[in-house]
């Protein structure tokens, strides 16, 4: 029951992070993609902010095989840079580019009652199950 | 030349919750045990093992539920969908199969990634970015705009 109240906790920070930077309204990350235009650089500030804290978890969680719940620490083992790592980012911004949203601004964006999240969201499903479907049947590596 | 738009510049906004996505990630990460990046915690949904679908969908609700706890407290804060139904739907397909295909979107990469070096996550944050600075140039100003 533990690890489903620290979901949640974990779940609620985040959005409530993205609320208070104004990065659940996609218009305030298209004028950090705007680069080239009137650009605001809010967005690297979050990061700065973010990674700031971030290091010291990581710092933290490199010294223990146990998490504060005695779970399993698991941290991702991949280190290949392969295609596709690249073409899936690159598809990513794309989409990043064309509407503003990633999937935690548009997951807060949707619990906030935008009707146009929703269709975000569906579709991004629908992208994410057509990727088991490539990953499964015709993509095996 | 690049042209700062001062007016909407909003750093002590930016860094403090940026901050408080940290702290987030690093509950995830010390309690849990885990990444907290979001496209991982939904398209694990979507290949489903015993005993983890209930953490993921615990998530998910907590980031619902923010605009709800804010709006208990205070105005929501605006939420500006300016692209059309159309372009929502390809973006969002986009953003489905790229984040899985890469392994990661904003937060477990961008985030996550960086603050623990890794290369993996370096690079697909640059690709990302760069993508995203293609792509809304030319939303922007390439076709009109």
């Amino acid at each position: 029951m533990n690890i489903g109240f620290f979901s949640f906790l974990s779940g609620l920070l985040f959005g409530i992070g993205l609320l208070v930077s104004g990065m659940a309204n996609p218009q305030k990350v298209l004028n950090f993609l705007d680069i080239t235009g009137h650009w605001d650089p809010s967005l690297m500030l979050v990061m700065v902010g973010a990674i700031a804290v971030g290091l010291v978890s990581f710092r933290i969680a490199k010294h223990r095989t146990l998490s504060f719940l005695g779970l399993g620490i698991k941290l991702p083992t991949a280190d290949k840079v392969d295609n596709r790592l690249i073409g899936g980012s690159l598809l990513f911004g794309m989409g990043w580019g064309l509407a503003g949203f990633c999937p935690g601004p548009a997951l807060v964006a949707l619990g906030s009652g935008e009707f146009k999240a929703l269709v975000f969201v569906l579709s991004m499903i629908a992208g994410m199950l057509l990727f088991e479907y490539l990953d499964r049947n015709t993509l095996k590596n | 030349m690049i042209d700062i738009a001062w007016e909407l510049f909003t750093p002590w906004a930016a860094i403090i919750g940026g901050a408080i996505i940290g702290v987030s990630a690093a509950v995830f990460l010390l309690f849990n045990g885990r990444i907290a990046g979001i496209s991982g915690i939904m398209g694990g949904l979507f290949r489903p093992m015993p005993g983890d679908i209930f953490w993921r969908v615990a998530f998910i609700i907590g980031m619902f539920a923010a605009p709800w706890v804010w709006q208990a407290i205070a105005r929501l804060p605006a939420i500006e969908i300016d692209a059309g139904y159309d372009t929502l739907i390809l973006a969002g397909l986009l953003v489905g199969v790229g984040t899985r295909f890469g392994s990661g979107c904003t937060s477990g990469h961008g985030v996550c990634g960086l603050s623990r070096f890794s290369v993996r996550s370096l690079v697909a944050t640059l690709c990302f970015m760069g993508t995203g600075f293609v792509m809304t140039y030319v939303a922007r100003h390439a076709f009109g705009g």
